[in-house]
């Protein structure tokens, strides 16, 4: 405004143009607020790159080959690396816990989003249930040797008497273990799965329930061939990124698996998985082995990004158009 | 037409005509799915109870036998008695690690969250950094440590190296502040030196931390922001508020309820990692990070936490070690909890409308 | 020299300094803004037409019409409010004390703290009625007393003998009507020289709305009011001066203009439009 009208507007009432102070934190924050937000971009890419960079010294002296090499020795002239058997123990283990996981982590939020318990019963069960995501990996650990493998062991000893010669239940269980392994990583990762199908299970449009019950359906008609299908593409998002939450779990794999670098079909096997590997050799690694550790890094880092962002993407897919979702 | 001419169709009374038949398939198989959806859901419910039950059983014997000498002890030796030791540098450890990582994190997070909810809510830039948000999210707290380690632990790393330079750039305390060992420019000039030759550090626990906290922070900051009606924000404007005026004066304050329950998870999370601290600040047995001895706050070494405590301890043999792990456990968990519930707490009390 | 402390029966003239000024030669003494609107888009659509209605000093000022008329559109202009709506466009110019506060130079900012406004929906913020209140004087870095001009804005929204007790509690702790009493008392704490109020009782009960409607015409004696309302009986009651306006749809689109202009009075006795005329009949009867 003119300096002669400002000069008059001073004598009127009590109003002031922002202070100089003002108008710096105005841009402060401005500026200051935009920079965190990219730099939230920059993070990201800045931990793959470091992360990727650190794997390079292996890369150049021996290419790719302990991605496919079976052998993991570390006596000896020439350590063999073979990061293989971590592989495979990586999805399989992974695999295997989310079975378990998907069963009861879609099953929890068809329960709780579908009006079974009442509203105050939903929400204490809600809470339980994202509580078991906030136990620290390593007193899972703990508690998996301790409680978990005791519990386990006489049926499982069962399963290996009896069908031993299917692959599957070949041998005993010793100690550490896929199954126990298995059974606690689902229990880490049926939150994720549960919170986010519950996620797509509410936000199925409540007219498309009252179509089918005004038709004549059942509740679990309803649920199976309407409310479901519905939310099939976030449900499956759900799943995918309780897939990537499982890949990365270290702790109680390290403390469950048994860190025994052989692949095996057998359940009741010890076995290891790229994290776990990782975590147990670190303390005791000679610079050599910490290089192999970091290229381990990079391939679990490689995995997780891609299967993480298909699921975020499926997410945002399932969320298009969803009034009030964010972009 | 002959249909018409037989009379009227029977109809069997109105009162049966409604009713549930418990004998039809339909119905019990909704009954069965239903018995079985809510068994799964309590049966997903007991490892948490179990594991309560567990730490509260091995823990609280480790308190009844030896009281709260474990707040108070190092611990202890191969050697030692059982009953003797406890983890107080672990503690401290946990807590100054992850104090630092929140005072990285919640600024970043929340100033990042303010540009997503109140400057630029729906361009291809927010867009992209929701997305970098979420992945990161899903990123592996090991990878985290991975990260540390080779930005801020090695010496060559660009942490390290940056550092390097600033440390070259300022003057010795002795030379600027003549006879004053204790001042704070001294210590942050021997952190700085330390910091640049790498090596484990709270510091890089600290930062491994942050990375994990960061995408929690800036993900339920955005949506507390959100939350808040577009009328307060129109009646600040409508007042004359700058831009930052309005955001600093009244959302900020208005979604602060859910903001804290953000920070509070994110808190909860990096209490109880592992991975990233074993690569960052790995463990010791007899430092803590803030000690009498000048220049007494020391970030710049290896640092003992809960979780890698409880991490060694499980894998020693020694009864008294192992022990001291579940208490440890029960100790962790107990802070975890307390600040997980709390903040579910927070967020029910400032959401009284239901979801 | 507080102008509008001193402003009673008779509109108080300018300075002579503002009338001689090149900028502000054309204006009449007693009008506080110039409403000139051309034409006022939403992106493609034209919302506004031909609008000019002068606001003089020391009055209530009415616009009315049928909803979509575009009277919200225009009173959002005075302050800029506008402005938040990513595709408005503004051909015309509105001139505050002879200043186009659509200049480019002008600062919206600076603007909406000399030009209050109470919204259709009540908003206190989420604080103490006294913060509430005292919002706008610590915005402006208001030197004096604070808890004095705090009781005298609460005293001026006629809400003091109300709140008095329990100036710390929650502004949300209070029913409607008293929220918008609230949401008064903030604006006038700063004494701005123009209270906007964009349908400030189509939320309250009858029993608030007369309030609010007594506080209106106390009020006036201090600042001067632009007032939205679909309510004619309101704007009979209340307002000094009227502006009608309608919806064109001749061209397909809806665009609002103003038809007609003047003394509430003659507006409402003898309407010389015939539009007027149609609509207040249809309403009335």
């Amino acid at each position: 405004m003119t300096q002669i009208a400002v000069d008059q507007m001073k004598t009127l009432g009590y109003a002031r143009p922002p202070s100089l102070w003002d108008r710096t934190v105005d841009l402060t924050t401005r500026s200051l607020a935009r920079t965190f937000a990219v730099g939230v971009v920059l993070l990201l890419a800045y931990v793959v790159y470091v992360i990727g960079w650190s794997a390079v010294p292996v890369i150049r002296e021996h290419g790719f080959n302990y991605l496919l090499s079976n052998t993991w020795d570390t006596n000896g002239d020439t350590p063999q690396y073979g990061l293989l058997p971590a592989i495979l123990g990586t999805l399989y283990s992974s695999a295997l816990a989310l079975l378990i996981a998907t069963v009861f982590g879609v099953a929890i939020a068809i329960f709780l989003s579908q009006d079974f318990v009442p509203r105050k019963l939903e929400v204490v069960l809600k809470n339980i249930v994202e509580l078991l995501a906030a136990i620290p990996s390593v007193v899972y650990g703990l508690w998996g040797i301790f409680v978990v493998v005791p519990l386990i062991r006489p049926f499982c000893n069962f399963l290996g008497d009896h069908l031993g010669s299917f692959p599957l239940f070949h041998g005993n269980l010793a100690g550490p273990g896929l199954l126990p392994a298995a059974i606690v990583l689902a229990i880490m990762v049926l939150p994720t799965i549960s919170a986010v199908s519950y996620d797509a299970l509410s936000s199925v449009h409540p007219r498309l329930k009252e179509g089918a019950l005004g038709l004549g359906a059942t509740k679990w008609e309803t649920i199976l061939k309407v409310i479901v299908p519905t939310a099939s593409t976030g449900i499956f998002g759900a799943i995918v990124l309780g897939f990537g939450r499982a890949l990365g779990e270290t702790m109680a794999l390290a403390m469950l698996l048994g860190n025994v670098n052989q692949f095996r079909w057998s359940i009741f096997s010890p076995g290891n998985t790229l994290a776990a590997l990782i975590a147990n050799n670190f303390p005791e690694a000679d610079t050599d082995q910490v290089k192999v550790l970091l290229f381990a890094g990079m391939v679990l880092l490689a995995i997780t990004l891609v299967v993480n962002v298909i699921g975020a993407g499926i997410i945002q897919f399932a969320n298009r158009g969803r009034k009030g979702a964010v972009q | 037409m002959s249909a018409l001419s037989h009379g009227p169709v029977p109809v069997p009374p109105a009162s049966k005509l409604f009713f549930r038949s418990y004998g039809s398939p339909r119905t019990l198989i909704s009954m069965g799915l239903s018995i079985l959806a809510g068994a799964l859901t309590l049966i997903a419910c007991v490892p948490l109870f179990s594991v309560l039950i567990m730490l509260l059983i091995r823990g609280g014997s480790r308190i009844i036998h030896s009281g709260l000498t474990m707040f108070t002890s190092l611990p202890p030796g191969a050697m030692a008695k059982m009953g003797e030791g406890g983890f107080s540098n672990a503690l401290w450890g946990t807590l100054v690690m992850v104090g630092l990582a929140a005072l990285l994190s919640v600024p970043f997070g929340i100033l990042g969250a303010i540009f997503l909810a109140e400057y630029s809510p729906a361009s291809r830039l927010s867009t992209a950094v929701r997305f970098a948000a979420k992945v990161l999210t899903g990123l592996p707290s090991i990878l985290a440590g991975v990260f540390a380690y080779a930005a801020v632990v090695i010496p060559d790393g660009p942490f390290a190296r940056g550092a390097g330079v600033l440390f070259r750039l300022l003057p010795h305390p002795a030379a600027a502040l003549p006879g004053a060992p204790a001042s704070m420019y001294f210590q942050l000039y021997e952190n700085l030196g330390a910091v640049s030759k790498g090596g484990f550090s709270a510091i890089a626990g600290a930062i491994a931390l942050s990375v994990l906290m960061i995408p929690i922070v800036i993900l339920t900051a955005e949506q507390a922001l959100r939350m808040v009606p577009s009328k307060m924000k129109q009646a600040a404007v409508g007042m004359g508020c700058t831009k930052a005026q309005v955001t600093w004066k009244v959302v900020v304050p208005t979604a602060l309820p859910g903001i804290l329950t953000g920070v509070m998870l994110a808190i909860a999370r990096a209490a109880g990692e592992t991975a990233p601290l074993i690569f960052t600040a790995l463990a010791s047995d007899y430092l803590f990070p803030v000690d009498g001895h000048p220049p007494f706050v020391h970030l710049m070494r290896q640092t003992a936490s809960m979780a890698v405590f409880i991490f060694n301890g499980s894998a020693r043999p020694q009864a008294n070690l192992i022990e001291l792990a579940w208490a440890a456990s029960l100790v962790l968990v107990l802070l975890v909890l307390v600040f997980n519930i709390g903040g579910q707490l927070l967020s029910r009390s400032s959401r009284p409308r239901g979801r | 020299m507080n102008t509008s402390s001193a402003a009673t029966t008779t509109a108080p003239v300018a300075p002579a300094s503002l009338l001689t000024h090149p900028q502000t030669q054309h204006v009449p003494g007693n009008i506080v803004i110039d409403v000139h609107i051309k034409e006022l888009y939403y992106g493609k659509f034209k919302a506004v037409r031909d609008t000019r209605i002068p606001i003089e000093r020391g009055t209530i000022t009415a616009f009315i019409g049928p909803s979509g008329c575009g009277k919200s559109t225009v009173l959002r202009c005075l302050n800029r409010m506008n402005d938040l709506i990513h595709e408005f466009r503004f051909d015309g110019n509105i001139n505050y004390r002879g200043q186009n506060i659509y200049h480019k130079k002008v600062d919206p900012v600076v603007v909406r703290r000399h030009i209050g406004m109470v919204f259709q929906q009540p908003n206190p913020f989420h604080m103490s009625i006294y913060d509430n209140v005292a919002f706008g004087l610590r915005l402006n870095h208001f030197k004096g007393d604070i808890h004095a001009q705090v009781e005298k804005s609460l005293r001026g929204a006629a809400i003091w003998d109300e709140v008095k007790d329990k100036l710390k509690t929650s502004g949300l702790a209070l029913s409607g009507g008293q929220q918008q009493r609230l949401c008064i008392a903030r604006a006038i704490a700063t004494e701005p020289e123009v209270l906007l109020m964009d349908e400030p009782c189509s939320a309250l009960d009858p029993i608030a709305t007369r309030k609010i409607e007594e506080l209106m015409t106390e009020l006036k004696t201090k600042y001067t009011i632009a007032i939205v309302t679909h309510n004619l009986q309101q704007a009979a009651r209340v307002a000094d001066k009227t502006g009608f306006m309608f919806v064109d749809t001749s061209q397909g689109g809806r665009t609002g203009y103003l038809v007609e202009f003047g003394d509430t009075r003659q507006i409402f006795d003898e309407p010389r439009e015939q539009r007027t005329k149609e609509y207040l009949r249809g309403v009335f009867s």
